[in-house]
């Protein structure tokens, strides 16, 4: 057997045992990456010498009987948006394409202590802006686009949205971006469309993504991977790249929901680096794992189960609801209005927290500057270089995002879209609250759809945001969830679901995925690349 | 249109981006086809309602003041800085 498609949990017994040693397991995940890597294109950057380097010093300590942790020599990769010193971190964008943190995020600082390998820095959405990894300003997939852009209209008319507005950044043929391993025309997903690319492919054991409206949650289920959007606050997001610092989230993807509460024992807990990250105490979420889920009350929301779900993936949730009925949890019907307003709240609130937060790029400090052209030889002024340097840095999603937050949070606008949307956050916030007096879990559609094709909506970016519509009330609540595979559609194209949960409740989510994970093998499936 | 071409150009000089013609008419019709789907917040009944910024209620975190290494040096400030000297970044006069 290849020793890349190994669990973590399955690796870290073998190397235990003196079976295998990391360098072993480290040499086959780089024998795929080379294998597949032209095809699939998640990584952005490499770290073969610093990987084997940490492999052979994990070989000595197993040796030695002195392991850091049980996943001392597992090799992870991170979404390139997870700071690593001394090693490029780009966050997707042109802006960043020289960038060498002078530190270590706290995620990294942690997985490295307990002596995991780093395969390599793997893609997303600049600025992890995007719901399909197309919005990267690194295309690292080098063949050609197998299909012209078809016009999703169906799905607009449902929808009832206006007609897509050309705007000719769309790459149309020949594109080249990270690809869906169960079909090389569709996209992965987004924004962690690499790392879900990654470990669906092998190329990785296990990876970090973040999550600000579905980032972890949506690429999982494309490619088939297990993912876990974690309580606002659980995981530090000192040293990552920041998005919407009020939504952002950062978790593990992986094979299995055991692994992800493996790597989920690693980097939870407070870190006085963020101010934001939790304050209390955390379980173990390993050793509840196996807790059995009969007598759990399941909510079953309407609002996410409207005619835009797609025929096939309802068949499939509803598949999902008899394992779990067989395994004695109890379907629950639940209603939360308030539902059909997040991704309006989201996006205004949103891309107000991001105007702010790209403001830091300047082109003086660090990142893509005018100032760093030695062959200009006209005399800049400090507003040159402020514009020409974010103006040359920033792709256009981020200058879209950037536009509409400074919109809605300037003079004149501010009460009515962020203050609003801001109260509306409340509303919703209070709406799960109640929910969850009444249910354990909700069980919910990712996506309304399975992975689209690469191009169909990069040109219309309201109909990319509402791409998002089942995932973002998750983010404006601020509560956790769990992204697992549940089956196949009939063009073989990966379903998942998410169980949400409420604040703190990770250790019951992982119970609930982890029994259904038991009954099932769809996370076991792997795709077979063309 | 929830937007116009004049304020378009408005909020390019606030968000310190300089936009190309074609790039001033394609943010025209996004923001107003994005500004005329998120207005349905309005019919949100929020009157009484307080806005939400921090979910988890978390307040006044403090640390204790007392200075802490971060091994983080001048050198690997200076191998991202277009012009560092000294300890300072170097910017072009912000006064004539």
């Amino acid at each position: 057997m290849e020793l890349n498609k190994l669990t973590i949990k399955e690796a870290s017994e073998r190397l235990a045992r003196s079976e295998i040693t990391s360098v072993e397991l480290t040499e086959a995940v780089f024998e795929r990456i080379e294998a597949v890597e032209s095809k699939i294109g998640a990584y952005i950057t490499l770290t073969k010498e610093l990987a084997l380097k940490q492999a052979k010093e994990s070989d000595k300590r197993r040796k030695a009987d002195k392991p850091l942790s049980e996943i001392d020599g597992i090799p992870i990769s991170l979404k390139d948006v997870v700071l690593t010193k001394g090693i490029k971190t780009t966050a997707a964008s042109k802006i960043l394409d020289d960038f060498i943190p002078p530190y270590n995020a706290t995620v990294y600082e942690r997985l490295m202590s307990a002596g995991s390998v780093l395969t390599g820095k793997v893609n997303t959405d600049e600025f992890t802006m995007g719901s399909s990894t197309e919005a990267s300003a690194y295309k690292t997939a080098k063949i050609p686009h197998p299909h012209p852009n078809p016009l999703p209209e169906r799905e607009r008319e449902l929808r009832g949205t206006p007609s897509p507005i050309p705007m000719g950044e769309g790459r149309g043929e020949g594109i080249s971006t990270t690809r869906n391993p169960w079909d090389l025309s569709r996209v992965p997903g987004g924004s962690s469309g690499g790392p879900a690319a990654a470990v669906a492919t092998d190329e990785c054991l296990a990876s970090v993504g973040t999550d600000t409206g579905g980032s972890i949650r949506q690429p999982a289920s494309f490619c088939s991977i297990t993912g876990l959007k974690v309580s606002y606050g659980l995981v530090s997001r000192y040293g990552v790249v920041s998005y919407a610092s009020s939504f952002d989230t950062v978790g593990p993807m992986a094979k299995s929901v055991e692994d992800i509460a493996i790597v989920l024992n690693k980097i939870a807990g407070n870190d006085p680096r963020d101010s934001t990250s939790v304050a209390h105490d955390l379980p173990d979420y390993l050793t509840s794992l196996n807790s059995k889920i009969t007598g759990k009350k399941i909510g079953i929301p309407k609002e996410f189960y409207g005619e835009s779900l797609d025929p096939e993936v309802a068949s499939k949730l509803r598949d999902a609801e008899k394992v779990f009925e067989k395994l004695g949890a109890k379907m629950v019907p639940v209603s939360l209005p308030l539902t059909h307003y997040a991704i309006a709240a989201y996006y205004i609130l949103v891309k107000s927290e991001a105007s702010s937060n790209m403001s830091r790029y300047d082109g003086i400090r660090y990142g893509h500057s005018v100032l760093k052209n030695k062959k200009l030889d006209r005399r800049l002024s400090i507003l040159d270089v402020y514009l020409e340097s974010r103006s040359e840095g920033f792709g256009p999603e981020v200058k879209r995002s950037i536009m509409m937050g400074t919109h809605t949070l300037s003079s004149g606008y501010f009460d009515a879209y962020y203050r609003n949307a801001a109260k509306v956050r409340t509303c919703i916030k209070r709406e799960y609250e109640r929910v969850f007096r009444e249910v354990d879990v909700l069980l919910a559609p990712i996506s309304p759809f399975p992975a689209f094709r690469l191009g169909e909506k990069i040109d219309d970016p309201l109909l990319m945001y509402l791409a998002d519509v089942d995932t973002v009330p998750v983010n404006i609540a601020g509560i956790p969830a769990l992204s697992i595979p549940v089956g196949f559609t009939s063009n073989n194209l990966p379903v998942g679901l998410q169980l949400i949960g409420p604040m703190w409740g990770e250790s019951t989510l992982l119970q609930v995925g982890h029994a259904f994970q038991q009954e099932t093998d769809w996370h076991l499936k792997k795709p077979v690349i063309k | 249109m929830a937007i116009n071409i004049d304020q378009v150009k408005h909020i390019a000089k606030l968000s310190r981006l300089e936009l190309s013609k074609e790039e001033e008419m394609k943010y025209t019709k996004e923001l107003s086809s994005i500004l005329d789907y998120v207005n349905q917040l309005s019919k949100v009944e929020t009157e009484s309602i307080e806005p939400m910024a921090n979910i988890t209620g978390l307040e006044n975190v403090m640390r204790e003041d007392k200075v802490e290494e971060l091994g983080i040096s001048h050198d690997d400030i200076k191998k991202n800085s277009p012009e560092f000297k000294g300890g300072y970044f170097i910017v072009p006069g912000v006064f004539e």
